[in-house]
């Protein structure tokens, strides 16, 4: 087994794994705010893919769909927080669990009936479709590079928000206690909304990234939720950080498995997951008192 | 002082001619249990009214209501003119009700400084201003001012009813409802929060005041409600109520 080997197995599992951090970070968010565990966002992820191949077909511009599809299917997750999950607050964690379970399933069948069963091709961008070349350590493909570097951007932009902004102080208060924010004046239904948006926009993105290097087909985000919900469980539920590493550790053994054991690829993360629920039963930065 | 043209005359009901706030009616339901029934109650500007009885009374549920946090309920709710009976908590409070609830509500993983933000959120400041407003709280309130960058719930439990009520204060409503401010709390504070209730009103902020401690409460108050199993058994001045032991040993025995 040769180094550039390793390393270029290690580039693609950190590759990975930013599309895990992006998917889980919005799992996370949208469970710690509203209690919601959110069936839905593998779905989100997929309809995030096939957004992009439409914008990419309507303007042929990568650039644009990179904005345009997390605005999108943001807005959409606007929509099912305010028309379909609202109503069920107050009504226990099964009410929305059942709901976006099953909205899952009407998306899928959506995008079966709007672009068929077969899987759709996605280009890797022709700006970022080259490589970087480095003597004696390997050869590592400009698009995984980007996705690493986005992801990398977005995870420091959203723990700003949260950590140095009115916003995100809003956000963090009413994750513990919503009650206390509405008798301080905040609309907390406007902060549970948002969030709700921003969940979905993050898994749309996760989604349209993911497309140039998973192939693009309705089913795609039903395993993808799994993983989401592993790298959830390995970080700590609610913890920004927590899904930040947890989803580079993840993205990181499943592809170093693959190359050593690649039969034990698939188990790999379940075999980290319980591992690490042995040691720490909140996950990695789980702190267990957020749940309400 | 506020004079609302459309204000319900009070007939029979509340002895305030121009009520900061009035509840009329108010039932509350817990399922099928109706905890609250028929309550109704003013406050003047500037006044400081009781809220006492038993535990179980309703007294919570009363402010609850008011505060529109309670589910299921009827009645109507008038504050400074304005009709809040079917208005969100968050409006209720953007009117000008402050509410400190009963088990503080501080919110953990935050210090005491961003627990006093969440207090100025809906006054939408600058960060200047903002900062001036956390200086005169920490001034005022030395014990918080020492402590604004320590994460707000290892604090003692009267300092985190000093944070609370500082927090409700920071927006100067024009009332506050205060659900058992005393509770737990080592005896020299709770002097000093008698006289921060003095001072609040002399400043003309009206409180609504929760006790169990009801000596405490009508030395305070300029007057008091009595409420037992969900109705107001009594009304009138705190005075009299302190001069007269039957009806606190009746309604109010813990």
């Amino acid at each position: 087994m040769t180094l550039d080997l390793i390393v270029a197995q290690l580039f693609t599992g950190v590759a990975l794994g930013a599309v895990f951090v992006l998917l889980s970070t919005g799992l996370s968010v949208i469970f710690g705010m509203l209690g919601v565990v959110n069936f839905a966002h593998g779905a989100f992820y997929m309809t995030g893919a096939y957004a992009g191949v439409f914008v990419l077909a309507l303007t042929g511009n990568f650039w644009i769909a990179l904005v345009a599809v997390p605005v999108l299917i943001g807005v959409m997750g606007l929509g099912v927080e305010r028309f379909l999950i609202r109503p069920l607050y107050g009504r226990g964690q099964d009410y929305p669990l059942l709901l976006t379970f099953g909205l899952g399933y009407v998306l899928i069948e959506v995008v079966r009936i709007l672009f068929g069963t077969d899987g759709m091709p996605f280009e890797t961008p022709p700006l970022l479709s080259g490589g970087l070349d480095i003597e004696g350590l390997g050869y590592f493909p400009a698009y995984r590079l980007f996705v690493i570097a986005m992801t990398a951007a977005l995870m420091l932009g959203l723990w700003i928000l949260l950590e140095r902004t009115r916003y995100g102080l809003i956000i963090r208060g009413a994750a513990r206690d919503p009650e206390i924010l509405s008798v301080l004046g905040v609309d907390t239904r406007k902060v549970f909304l948002l969030v709700f948006g921003l969940g979905t926009g993050l898994a749309a993105l996760a989604g349209l990234l993911a497309a140039p290097m998973r192939s693009v087909n309705p089913e795609m985000g039903v395993a993808v939720l799994i993983e989401a919900f592993v790298v959830t469980v390995i970080g700590g539920m609610g913890s920004l950080l927590g899904g930040a590493v947890a989803g580079m550790l993840v993205g990181i053994v499943v592809s170093m498995t693959a190359l050593w054991m690649p039969e034990m690829s698939e188990i790999s993360m379940f075999a980290l997951m319980a591992l690490v629920l042995l040691v720490r039963p909140h996950g990695l930065f789980g702190r267990g008192a957020l749940a309400r | 002082m506020p004079m609302c043209a459309a204000s319900i005359s009070a007939k029979g009901g509340p002895a305030v001619a121009d009520p900061l706030l009035e509840v009329r009616d108010l039932n509350a339901w817990y399922g099928p249990a109706h905890v609250l029934q028929g309550v109704s109650l003013a406050v003047g500007p500037g006044e400081i009214v009781a809220l006492v009885g038993r535990n179980g009374a309703g007294k919570t549920t009363t402010v609850r209501s008011i505060m529109g946090l309670i589910p299921k309920r009827s009645g109507s709710v008038r504050f400074d003119c304005a009709d809040l009976s079917a208005r969100p908590t968050h409006e209720r409070f953007g009117r000008g009700l402050g509410y400190v609830p009963e088990d503080r509500r501080i919110v953990p993983g935050l210090t005491v400084r961003e627990n006093l933000v969440l207090g100025l959120l809906a006054a939408r400041l600058g960060k200047a201003a903002e900062a001036q407003a956390i200086e005169a709280v920490a001034q005022r309130f030395p014990r918080l001012g020492e402590r604004l960058g320590q994460e707000a719930i290892t604090m003692s439990g009267g300092e985190q009813q000093m944070l609370a009520i500082a927090r409700a204060m920071l927006s100067n409503p024009k009332m506050i409802l205060l659900d058992e401010p005393s509770e737990g709390i080592m005896p020299a504070l709770v002097d000093e929060m008698a006289d921060l209730f003095l001072d609040l009103k002399r400043g003309g902020t009206s409180l609504l005041l929760i006790e169990q401690n009801v000596e405490l409460a009508l030395e305070i108050s300029d007057r008091a409600y009595v409420l037992d199993q969900g109705r107001l058994v009594h009304d009138g001045s705190s005075a009299d109520l302190l001069a007269d032991p039957t009806i606190r040993d009746r309604y109010c025995a813990v």
